[in-house]
C-alpha cells in the first residue's frame, strides 16, 4: 500500500514524515518521533495511556491513524512543561499530591487534565471524576490524582491551594 | 552549646527520614514521560516478535504450516516447538516445580496457548506474519469446571504425566490431579465440630481475577554471538531469579546473562514469572544474531498471563452457643489451570493459606487443598495476595459473618469476642505461624468509634423497616473485616524460590563526600523504593534522603535478591538495609572515636552525629566521616565505608487492619454504591506516610474492582468471556470511592526497624470488606451467602431469589 | 492491536466521497470518528482495503435550526453536541444522552453520523432518533434522499443504507417547548455500552401525557422504538398501574443478548426499569 507523506506540528516542532496509512498516532509518536511518554496499555481503546492533545482535543493516540493527524498541532506529555523547562503545575502538582506511583498512566493523565482545565479551570471533585474518566489507573486509586487537578487548578488560578479535609 | 547549632528535630527534619512524607524521586522523571520502560528501548537491528495463538482450548495440533508467513517480506524466522525442541526449551520448568509448553507440542490446552513465534523487521509485520501461519486443530473435550476436573473419565489435560502417580508435591489421586496439601490438625478440628453447639458450612468461591498492571509483560533480549553473553531487559519482579532460572534452562552461564528490569508499569505479581514470551525472544535473539522484542497485547496479557485466585473453598465454622470460636475447616479445590506455574515457595504449594484462622483465636482448625488442572491459563498466585493470603482473609472474613448471623449476634461483635487478645502475643496459630505482635482491640474499637458502628446501624436497622414497609428499594449493607496477612517471605527454613532462600539485600557505599548508593535486591514496579529505601538510610546514618540514590533492577550490581512480590521489599531488603547501615555506622563510630581521641563507647548517636557523651560541642557528623573514611581511618582500619547485607528474616511479619465499608443497593437494578470506606491499618513502622496511603489507596481499589465486577470467565468450551477492557472491570475515577484511611502502630518486634510491609493488605482486607457488605445488606433477609464478584446482574438475582422484585 | 493494510482517501467534498465509494466498491469503508472503525479494525474483526476519511469535508459538521426542525451535520461530534446552546436549549435530551456514551476523549472525536449509521445496537443515539422520530439524510449515486430513523436499523449491523451512501446530516422535528424528556442508561461503569437504555420524550397536558415516545438502546439486535408502550401511556396521568402496563409492553418486544452485562432476562427486566425512571424524569422536566 502506497504510504502518505504528513505535515504535522508536535510539541511546536514542524514534522514532515512519510507513514503507511496504518499506523497509528501512537506509534508514530513512539517510534518515528521518540517520544516514548504516551504509553499503550490496552488494545481496546479504554485505558488513556496514550492520550494527546489534538488541534486542541483530548485524544487516543492508539485510535487515530497518524494520516488523520496531517496537518494538526499535537501536543504530548514531552510538551507539556514550559520551554525553559519549568514544569508545569500539574506536574508540580501531581508530586506534590502522590498522584502517580508506577508512572505508566501519569503521562495520558496528565495530558488529558491539561486539556481539561482548558475546558474547566475550576471544576469540582465530581467534574475532575468524570473528566478523567477515560484515562484508568491501577496504582493511585485516583483520590490523589484528584488531589493533584485541584493543586494545579489552584495554582494556575494563583489562589492558595486548600486540600479538602478527610 | 553553641545556640547557632540546630537542634535535633531540625536536623531530623532536614534528612528527610523515616515519618516523613517525602516526596518522591521517581516522579521527577515520570511527570515529565521520561520514564524508561521496556518499549520504550530501541536497540540497533532490533528485530520484533509476535505469537500465533490458538482459537481453542484445548486441540490437538495436526499441521503447523509456517510458509505464508515466512514468505512475507520483512519476516526473519518463525519459532514452533519443533524449533524450540532442537535447543531442548519447547518445554520450561515452572517455580511450582512442573513444566510448561513454552510453544505447543503437540496440542494446546487453553484458549489463546502459544503455538508460534514469528520474528519479524517492525511490530506491524510481525502482527502481519502472526495471522499467517496456518494451523490444522483438531479439537477435543475441555475440562473447564475445577470441581469436575477429577470427575472418573474426565478428558485428560495433561498428557505428558497422565501415567505419573506423583508429581513436584507428592502423590496425584487422578490425572488431574495436581498436588494435596494440609495444615493444622484433623482430629482435634472434627473432634471440635462433633460437640460444637452451632456449626456453618458454606461453599465460598473467590473467582478467577488478574491483576492487569497497565503496563503489559514485555522484554528485549540481545544475545551478543561474539562474547557469548544475553542481555535481558523486561517486565520483571525478580530481576535475579529470572537470570538464575534463564541460565538453568539455556545453559548460558550465570554470569553471562545480564538481567535488567527497568520502570515497570505495574507488577501486582503479573510479573513474577517467566513467560513464553521472553524464551522465544532469547531464543531468537541467539537465532539471528540481534535483538528481539517481544511486547504482548491486553488481551494477551488477560488470558495468557498469571491469573489470581480461583480458589473453591468449602468452608465449616464450630462456634459455643454465646459465640466463641472452637473450630474451623476448609476443603479446597484449586484451579491452576493447565500447567502449575504458581509463584509460591517451593514447599507451599497453596501459599501461606494455613493464615486462614486469620485474627481469631481457634484452638483447632485444618484445611485441605487439592489442585486441579483444567484447560485455563496456567497461574494463580498474583495480585497482591501474599501468597494465597487473600483467599484465605477472603474466606474467614465471609465465614464469620455467616456464623455471626447464625448466632443473631452483631459481626463486630461476633469479632471482638474471637480476636486474639493483646496479652497473647506473640501468638502461635494452631496452624504453626508465630504472630510477631498485634493489638487488635485496639484497632477493631478506634475503627467502630471513626465510623459510628452504633449509629450506622441503627441507621440501618430504621431502612430494614422503610424498605419493609414499601417506603424505600435501597437496602444498606456494613461490611466489616478484620484480617491479619502474613508477608514478608522468608526465613529461609521455611522459604525457598527454586531452591534459593527467600532472603534479600542491600548494599550501601558512601562516597567521600558523604553521598551514596545503595542497590538492593528488591525491585520497586510503583512502590517508591527510590524514595522509602533512602528515608531508612537517612534514619540510620544521618546523611539526608536526598543525597542516597537508589537503585534496583540490574542483576550486574545489584545484590541478589528475590524481588519484590508477597510485600516483601520492606520486612527483608528494609531490614537489610538497615542492618548494612549498622554495619556502617559501627564503622563510622570507630573513625569518630579515633579523630576524637575517645573510646569508641564514650560516643553516643544523635541523628546525624557522634558527640561525646557529657560533651556534646565535641561531635563529628556522618558526613564529616564519610570524608574521614577515605582520608584518616585508624591504623590497620580498611579505608571506604560501605557494607552489604543478605538479609534472613527471622520471621515473617503480620500487619493487620481493620476495615469498615457502607453500601446502599439499588435492589432493582442491583447497582451498588459504596457510600463511605473506612481502612485503618497497621503495618508497624511507618516509613513514608504519603506512600503508605497511595498504597492503601491503590490496593483498595483492585479490591472494588474484584469484589465488584472483575473476572475472568469462561465458557463451557473453555472460551474466554472476558479477556479486555471492555469486560474486565477496570473501575475508572467515577465509580471508585473516596477512601478513608487511618492507621495505629505496633511495631514488629523482630524487625530491624520494627516495620512489617503494607503493600497487599488493602486488597488482602478490601475485598471481604466489600463483599461483607453486600451480604449483610441482604442477611436480614435470610440470605447467607452471595457468591462474588457483586456485580449488577448478579446482586439483582440475588435480591430476586429473595422475593423482593415481585 | 495493529489493523491489516488498507489505502487512505480523503476526499474534499460529500460528491467526491460518493465517487470513491462507488468507485472502490465492498471493500472500502468510511472512516468518519473512527472510535468504532478503528477498534475493529486493530482486533482484525474488520478489514477494509480502502478507508475514505470523511474529516476532510467541511460542509457536514455543524448545528442549525431550519423552521421546525434542528439539523445536525453527520460529523458534528458528541462534545460540540454537549456544548451547543441550541441544543441545550430545543433538544436537551440529545446532551443528556451524549454525557453517557464513552468517555471524554471518544466524545472529542466520535460523531453523531458514526454512532446513528453503524447499525451497533450498542450505540445510544439511534434509539434516542427513533423516539425524535428523527430523518437521515443520505446523499448516494443516485442522489439525496431521506430515511427516517423508524424505518432505518434492519438487524445488528444491518441499515437501510444501501451500497456507496453516506449519511449526511441527521434532521430532528424540535419537540415543543416544556417538553419533558429523559435518557436513563443502567451501564457497569462508565464508557460501557448499555446494559439496558430507554429514551422518552413526553408533552404533558391538564397532569394527562399529551404526546409519548419511547426508544430502546441494546436489547435487541437492533434500537426499539416502542410504539406499543407509548400508546398505553397517551392520556394517562403517568400512574403506577398504567406504567406497569406500558412496562410489560416494552419489555415484550425486547430479545437482549446474554453477555456479559447479564443474562437476556436480567437485561430486559432492566430495559423496563430504565423506562421506568425515564418517565419519572421526563413527568418532572415536563412543564
Amino acid at each position: 500500500m502506497p504510504k502518505f507523506q504528513v505535515s504535522l506540528k508536535v510539541n511546536g516542532k514542524a514534522i514532515e514524515a512519510l507513514v503507511e496509512p496504518r499506523m497509528l498516532l501512537i506509534h508514530f509518536l513512539r517510534e518515528q518521533l521518540n517520544l516514548t511518554g504516551p504509553h499503550i496499555g490496552c488494545d481496546t481503546s479504554h485505558c488513556g495511556a496514550c492520550t494527546v492533545d489534538l488541534n486542541g482535543k483530548s485524544v487516543k493516540s492508539c485510535t487515530v491513524f497518524a494520516v488523520q493527524a496531517n496537518g494538526a498541532e499535537v501536543m504530548t506529555i514531552e510538551g507539556v512543561a514550559a520551554a525553559d523547562g519549568t514544569l508545569h503545575a500539574l506536574q508540580e502538582g501531581f508530586r506534590e499530591m502522590h498522584g502517580l506511583q508506577c508512572g505508566f498512566c501519569t503521562p495520558g493523565m496528565i495530558t488529558r487534565a491539561y486539556r481539561l482545565l482548558q475546558e474547566n479551570p475550576n471544576p469540582t471533585e465530581e467534574e475532575i471524576r468524570f473528566g478523567i474518566a477515560g484515562n484508568l489507573c491501577r496504582c493511585t486509586g485516583y483520590q490523589n490524582i484528584v488531589k493533584a487537578i485541584q493543586y494545579a487548578a489552584a495554582k494556575l488560578a494563583g489562589v492558595p491551594f486548600q486540600e479538602a479535609a478527610e | 552549646m553553641n545556640d547557632q547549632t540546630p537542634t535535633s528535630i531540625e536536623r531530623a527534619e532536614k534528612l528527610q527520614g523515616m515519618g516523613c512524607k517525602r516526596k518522591r524521586v521517581e516522579d521527577v522523571r515520570f511527570v515529565q514521560g521520561r520514564g524508561n520502560y521496556v518499549d520504550d528501548l530501541k536497540l540497533p537491528g532490533m528485530l520484533y516478535g509476535d505469537f500465533t495463538r490458538s482459537p481453542h482450548a484445548h486441540a490437538r495440533i495436526k499441521n503447523i504450516d509456517t510458509s505464508k508467513a515466512t514468505a512475507l517480506p520483512g519476516v526473519i524466522a518463525v519459532l514452533t516447538a519443533e524449533t524450540l525442541k532442537t535447543v531442548n526449551l519447547a518445554w520450561m520448568p515452572t517455580l511450582a516445580g512442573d513444566v510448561q509448553m513454552v510453544l505447543a507440542d503437540g496440542k494446546v490446552l487453553f484458549q489463546n496457548q502459544e503455538v508460534a513465534f514469528v520474528i519479524a523487521e517492525d511490530r506491524y509485520v510481525a502482527a502481519d506474519a502472526a495471522e499467517l501461519v496456518e494451523v490444522e486443530y483438531e479439537p477435543l473435550p475441555v475440562v473447564i469446571d475445577p470441581m469436575k476436573a477429577m470427575s472418573p473419565g474426565a478428558p485428560v489435560v495433561r498428557e505428558d504425566i497422565k501415567d505419573k502417580p506423583t508429581g513436584a508435591h507428592g502423590k496425584r489421586k487422578h490425572y488431574n490431579h495436581i498436588f494435596s496439601w494440609q495444615a493444622g490438625d484433623k482430629a482435634a478440628s472434627d473432634a471440635a465440630f462433633e460437640k460444637a453447639d452451632v456449626t456453618i458450612k458454606e461453599l465460598i468461591v473467590y473467582p478467577r481475577c488478574h491483576p492487569c498492571p497497565l503496563e503489559t509483560c514485555q522484554c528485549v533480549a540481545s544475545f551478543d554471538k561474539t562474547k557469548g553473553e544475553l542481555t535481558l531487559w523486561g517486565t520483571f519482579q525478580a530481576p535475579h531469579v529470572i537470570r538464575t532460572v534463564g541460565s538453568l534452562i539455556s545453559k548460558i552461564p550465570e554470569h553471562k546473562i545480564h538481567v535488567i528490569a527497568p520502570d515497570i508499569g505495574g507488577g501486582f505479581g503479573n510479573k513474577v514469572g517467566a513467560y513464553s514470551g521472553y524464551i522465544c525472544a532469547i531464543v531468537a535473539s541467539i537465532v539471528t544474531g540481534r535483538p528481539v522484542k517481544w511486547v504482548e497485547d491486553r488481551i494477551e496479557n488477560l488470558s495468557t498471563t498469571a491469573f489470581a485466585r480461583d480458589f473453591h473453598m468449602m468452608t465449616e465454622i464450630a462456634a459455643t452457643k454465646d459465640g466463641k470460636v472452637t473450630g474451623l475447616r476448609c476443603y479446597t479445590i484449586a484451579d491452576h489451570g493447565a500447567f502449575d506455574a504458581c509463584a509460591n515457595a517451593t514447599k507451599w504449594p497453596a501459599g501461606l493459606f494455613s493464615i486462614i484462622t486469620g485474627s481469631y483465636d481457634f484452638p483447632a482448625a485444618h484445611v485441605l487443598v487439592d489442585g486441579v488442572y483444567t484447560n485455563k491459563a496456567p497461574g494463580g498466585v498474583a495480585y497482591r495476595c501474599s501468597f494465597r493470603v487473600t483467599e484465605a482473609a477472603y474466606c474467614i472474613e465471609r465465614a464469620m459473618d455467616i456464623m455471626a448471623q447464625k448466632l443473631k449476634m452483631d459481626p463486630a461483635e461476633f469479632r471482638m469476642k474471637n480476636l486474639i487478645r493483646r496479652e497473647q502475643f506473640p501468638y502461635k496459630s494452631v496452624m504453626g505461624w508465630e504472630y510477631d505482635s498485634g493489638d487488635y482491640h485496639t484497632a477493631m474499637q478506634k475503627a467502630m468509634e471513626s465510623v459510628n458502628y452504633k449509629k450506622l446501624r441503627e441507621e440501618q436497622k430504621a431502612k430494614q423497616e422503610a424498605f419493609k414497609r414499601g417506603e424505600t428499594r435501597e437496602l444498606m449493607g456494613i461490611g466489616v473485616a478484620f484480617f491479619t496477612e502474613i508477608v514478608g517471605a522468608g526465613p529461609s527454613r521455611a522459604c525457598d524460590i527454586l531452591g534459593i532462600a527467600m532472603f534479600d539485600s542491600a548494599e550501601i557505599r558512601i562516597h567521600p563526600t558523604g553521598t551514596g548508593i545503595c542497590r538492593l535486591g528488591t525491585k520497586s514496579q510503583g512502590q517508591g523504593h527510590e524514595t522509602t529505601y533512602a528515608q531508612i538510610i537517612a534514619t540510620e546514618l544521618g546523611l539526608p534522603a536526598d543525597n542516597i540514590v537508589v537503585e534496583e533492577g540490574n542483576t550486574d550490581t545489584a545484590p541478589y535478591g528475590l524481588g519484590t512480590y508477597g510485600s516483601r521489599s520492606t520486612p527483608v531488603s528494609g531490614a537489610a538495609t538497615a542492618m548494612a547501615c549498622r554495619k556502617i555506622k559501627a564503622k563510622a563510630q570507630m573513625i569518630a572515636a579515633y579523630q576524637l581521641e575517645v573510646h569508641d563507647d564514650d560516643l553516643e548517636w544523635d541523628v546525624d552525629r557522634f558527640r561525646v557523651k557529657g560533651n556534646p560541642e565535641r561531635f563529628k557528623t556522618m558526613t564529616e566521616l564519610a570524608w574521614a573514611a577515605y582520608n584518616n581511618v585508624p591504623p590497620g582500619m580498611e579505608p571506604g565505608l560501605e557494607a552489604v547485607n543478605y538479609y534472613d528474616p527471622p520471621n515473617f511479619t503480620f500487619p493487620f487492619g481493620a476495615y469498615i465499608c457502607v453500601v446502599d443497593v439499588d435492589v432493582d437494578t442491583g447497582s451498588t454504591k459504596i457510600r463511605r470506606f473506612y481502612a485503618l491499618d497497621d503495618c508497624g513502622t511507618r516509613i513514608n506516610p504519603m506512600i503508605i496511603e497511595g498504597q492503601i489507596h491503590g490496593g483498595l481499589t483492585e479490591a472494588f474492582g474484584i469484589a465488584m465486577g472483575q473476572e475472568i470467565r469462561y465458557d463451557e468450551a473453555g472460551n474466554v468471556m472476558t479477556a479486555s477492557l471492555m469486560d474486565y472491570f477496570l473501575p475508572t475515577a467515577v465509580e471508585t470511592p473516596k477512601w478513608e484511611v487511618d492507621f495505629t502502630t505496633t511495631p514488629s518486634p523482630h524487625h530491624p526497624i520494627g516495620a512489617k510491609g503494607v503493600g497487599e493488605s488493602p486488597n488482602v482486607g478490601g475485598v471481604p470488606c466489600f463483599s461483607n457488605a453486600v451480604n449483610d445488606a441482604f442477611a436480614f433477609l435470610g440470605s447467607t451467602h452471595i457468591q462474588m464478584p457483586h456485580d449488577q446482574w448478579r446482586t439483582w438475582a440475588a435480591a430476586d431469589k429473595l422475593g423482593l422484585h415481585a | 492491536m495493529i489493523p491489516g493494510s488498507f489505502a487512505y482517501h480523503r476526499p474534499q467534498s460529500v460528491q467526491e466521497a460518493v465517487g470513491l465509494l462507488a468507485t472502490l466498491g465492498e471493500d472500502a469503508r468510511l472512516l468518519a470518528g473512527g472510535h468504532s472503525l478503528i477498534p475493529m479494525m486493530k482486533l482484525r474483526l474488520a478489514a477494509p482495503e480502502h478507508l475514505v476519511d470523511l474529516g476532510g469535508i467541511g460542509d457536514i459538521r455543524g448545528i442549525r435550526q431550519d423552521g421546525g426542525d434542528i439539523v445536525i451535520g453527520a460529523m458534528t461530534t458528541q462534545h460540540e453536541l454537549i456544548a451547543s446552546d441550541l441544543l441545550a436549549a430545543k433538544l436537551p435530551i440529545l446532551r443528556e444522552t451524549s454525557l453517557v456514551i464513552a468517555d471524554p476523549q471518544v466524545r472529542y472525536v466520535g460523531t453523531l453520523g458514526g454512532n446513528i449509521a453503524n447499525g451497533d445496537p450498542g450505540n445510544d443515539m439511534p434509539a434516542v432518533m427513533m423516539c425524535l422520530g428523527a430523518t437521515y439524510q443520505v446523499v448516494g449515486k443516485a442522489g439525496e434522499r431521506r430515511i427516517p430513523a423508524r424505518q432505518f436499523y434492519q438487524g445488528a449491523y444491518a441499515t437501510a443504507l444501501g451500497a456507496g451512501e453516506i449519511v449526511t446530516a441527521v434532521r430532528i422535528p424540535a419537540p415543543p417547548a416544556g417538553h419533558g424528556y429523559a435518557y436513563e442508561k443502567l451501564k457497569r461503569k462508565i464508557g460501557d455500552y448499555a446494559t439496558a437504555a430507554a429514551a422518552v420524550v413526553l408533552t404533558m397536558s391538564g397532569g394527562k401525557v399529551a404526546t409519548c415516545s419511547i426508544g430502546l438502546t441494546n436489547v435487541a439486535d437492533t434500537p426499539l422504538w416502542a410504539e406499543n408502550a407509548a400508546k398505553i401511556l397517551a392520556g394517562s396521568a403517568l400512574d403506577a398501574a398504567t406504567v406497569k402496563k406500558a412496562v410489560a409492553a416494552a419489555e415484550a418486544i425486547t430479545s437482549p443478548a446474554s453477555d456479559n452485562r447479564g443474562p437476556a432476562h436480567y437485561r430486559t427486566k432492566m430495559a423496563g426499569v430504565m423506562l421506568t425512571r425515564a418517565l419519572a424524569r421526563a413527568k418532572a422536566r415536563a412543564a
